[in-house]
């Protein structure tokens, strides 16, 4: 039987606001010593008071308009309860039933068609308390409970686990566009759960969904969603019946494990926050905040498009990176702008096979925009060939040298003499006898390769096409 | 109306209480009681009455986004009961 996959994604990311939700303790927590970010508010002593942090609600205003959401005009704050050691209060204060947006939309990229996935909603809440576990025992740091928490649920209209990866890395890259989360997916600061079931194909039933939890990368949310499908796919071939149910990514095993059900988890008695007064977000303001909104990707995609007259896959992959895209500006703002064509081939070419071989994000990439544009002016201006231009990379790409730097170490000038380039195309000549005879008889492939022996003789560092000029000049003219 | 037994006990598990039979017994009378007050209420007319989630006249209370002192990580783990590695130490929890 032929399956469809039906995906929703519920993603938290931390907003990048100096304080906390509800107090005033800071949120750079990550490298603080346990319990050092920590005061009555977050550490829910009784008696105290929460206060929102105006600067979260923006943000989420912010995210809530870039995601095509209504804001809604009253909006509230809810308790959540359930019991576990990492909150303070015995809830979670969250949004219920009046979220900040509603009703959004976002487009992938799905096999090269355009794919719209709806938003259902995008709230405001506060992270929890962190846990070790120890055995027969667990400890606490509240440092990061009360770090603003923004969550973004979808529709399940997700088909794929490629789908999957690609709503991610959208919505991380407008987060990052908009500057209200650092999108980290490995530190925790942008995390997601995944609803998970699958249908028979062209069906409208809902199977039992699996709802996957502990998927702390990219990857290993595409190979969570492949696994789980598949497994649903043979408990039915199989004859078995799906169970709804919490399950567990283990990345290191690459599978999925049924977490124990916790009885009535849908139990959290939500009601109204006493503590806070509702909102009643401003209309004026909302228009202020849309009407100062960011450059968002696909703006800035098309307008790579139209102003430095890139092709849509250039445009689309430097724009789904805003460290990519800022890198290529930053670049191209030391360079002559008709060069723009040839800075995306580097970029998409050798500079991201380096930087994916090492698994490098172009932020933290040893080559400044400076150095590559220094690099490509190298070229351009014929100091060094295109085949020595990838060996100079290869090398400022390791060592952070300057590329005049590495030409002159490496001795990697071009060779435009044609008398030098004459001697070496001789030579070439007199050691390839065959190849000689095969162009001779009309082959123009025996010319390519006659080009490329030069080449290799002079590692690279021949100008190509006086090589190829002169190799016909010696062949006799033809 | 009466709640259940097993509505009683559902309830006394989601707040985390161990209730003894008589207990139980004795809470679901009780819980019936107020219950059935609110049915009693739910006769007032409320249609021009717009429902409400606070009891204060308050809305838009804001704090800007600055960052005071916490407290000293001595006096945060001041009253706990067990600590371990500046950390509050509890008992183990079971997924």
């Amino acid at each position: 039987m032929i399956y469809d996959i039906v995906i929703g994604l519920e993603v938290h990311a931390q907003l990048l606001t100096k304080s906390k939700m509800f107090c005033s303790c800071s949120t750079d927590y990550v490298n603080a010593p346990p319990n050092t970010h920590v005061c009555p508010v977050c550490l829910a002593m009784p008696g105290v008071l929460p206060a929102i942090n105006k600067k979260a609600v923006e943000y989420t205003v912010m995210t809530a308009l870039a995601l095509n959401c209504t804001i809604l005009e009253y909006t509230k704050f809810d308790r959540k309860s359930y019991f576990y050691p990492d909150l303070m209060k015995g809830y979670q204060i969250s949004q219920y039933d009046a979220p900040i947006g509603k009703g959004g939309w976002l487009t992938i990229d799905s096999n090269g068609v355009e794919k719209k996935i709806n938003i259902t909603r995008v709230h405001l809440e506060e992270d929890v308390a962190k846990l070790w576990h120890r055995g027969n025992h667990s400890l606490i740091d509240v440092n990061r409970s009360g770090v603003p928490l923004m969550e973004t649920v979808s529709e399940p209209e997700i088909s794929s686990p490629e789908e999957a990866r690609d709503y991610l890395i959208k919505l991380r890259n407008i987060l990052r566009y908009l500057g209200v989360s650092t999108g980290n997916m490995e530190e925790g600061s942008f995390r997601c759960d995944a609803n998970i079931s699958i249908r028979p194909s062209g069906s409208k039933e809902f199977l039992p969904k699996v709802e996957v939890k502990n998927m702390n990368s990219l990857r290993g949310v595409y190979q969570a969603m492949a696994y789980e499908s598949k497994r649903q796919r043979e408990v039915l071939d199989e004859g078995g019946k799906l169970v709804q149910e919490t399950r567990g990514w283990i990345a290191e095993e690459g599978i999925t494990v049924s977490q124990r059900a916790k009885e009535y988890a849908n139990d959290y008695r939500y009601f109204p926050e006493p503590d806070l007064p509702p909102l009643v977000l401003d209309r004026a303001r909302i228009e202020e905040i849309r009407a100062k909104l960011p450059e968002l990707p696909e703006a800035r995609r098309e307008r790579f498009m139209t102003q430095y007259s890139l092709p849509v896959y250039d445009g689309n992959i430097l724009t789904n990176s805003k460290a990519l895209a800022d890198y290529f500006e930053n670049c191209l703002k030391l360079m002559d702008r008709s060069k723009a064509k040839v800075l995306s081939n580097w970029m998409l070419g050798d500079f991201s096979r380096l930087l994916n071989a090492t698994n490098t994000e172009v932020e933290n990439a040893k080559i400044s925009p400076e150095q590559l544009a220094e690099m490509l002016g190298l070229v351009d201006n014929n100091t060094i060939s295109g085949p020595a231009a990838k060996e100079v990379l290869e090398e400022m790409f390791h060592s952070g040298k300057r590329a005049s730097d590495i030409v002159v170490e490496r001795k990697l000038s071009q060779i435009s003499d044609a008398t030098e380039i004459k001697e070496v195309v001789k030579q070439v000549i007199a050691d390839n006898a065959k190849a000689v005879a095969d162009y001779n008889k009309g082959k123009q492939q025996a010319l390519t390769f006659l080009t490329g022996q030069v080449m290799k003789a002079t590692r690279g560092r021949a100008n190509t096409a006086l090589v190829r000029e002169i190799l016909i000049q010696e062949l006799g003219g033809k | 109306m009466k709640l259940s037994y097993e509505q009683v006990k559902h309830i006394a598990w989601l707040a985390r209480l161990g209730l003894s039979e008589a207990e139980v017994e004795r809470f679901s009378l009780q819980l019936s009681d107020i219950l059935e007050n609110f049915e009693i209420l739910k006769e007032v007319n409320t249609t021009d009455v717009p429902p409400a989630t606070q009891t204060v006249p308050l809305q838009n209370v804001f704090r800007e986004d600055n960052v005071a002192k916490s407290y000293p990580q001595n006096e945060v783990l001041a009253n706990a009961a067990n600590k371990e590695e500046n950390c509050f130490k509890v008992q183990a929890i079971l997924e």
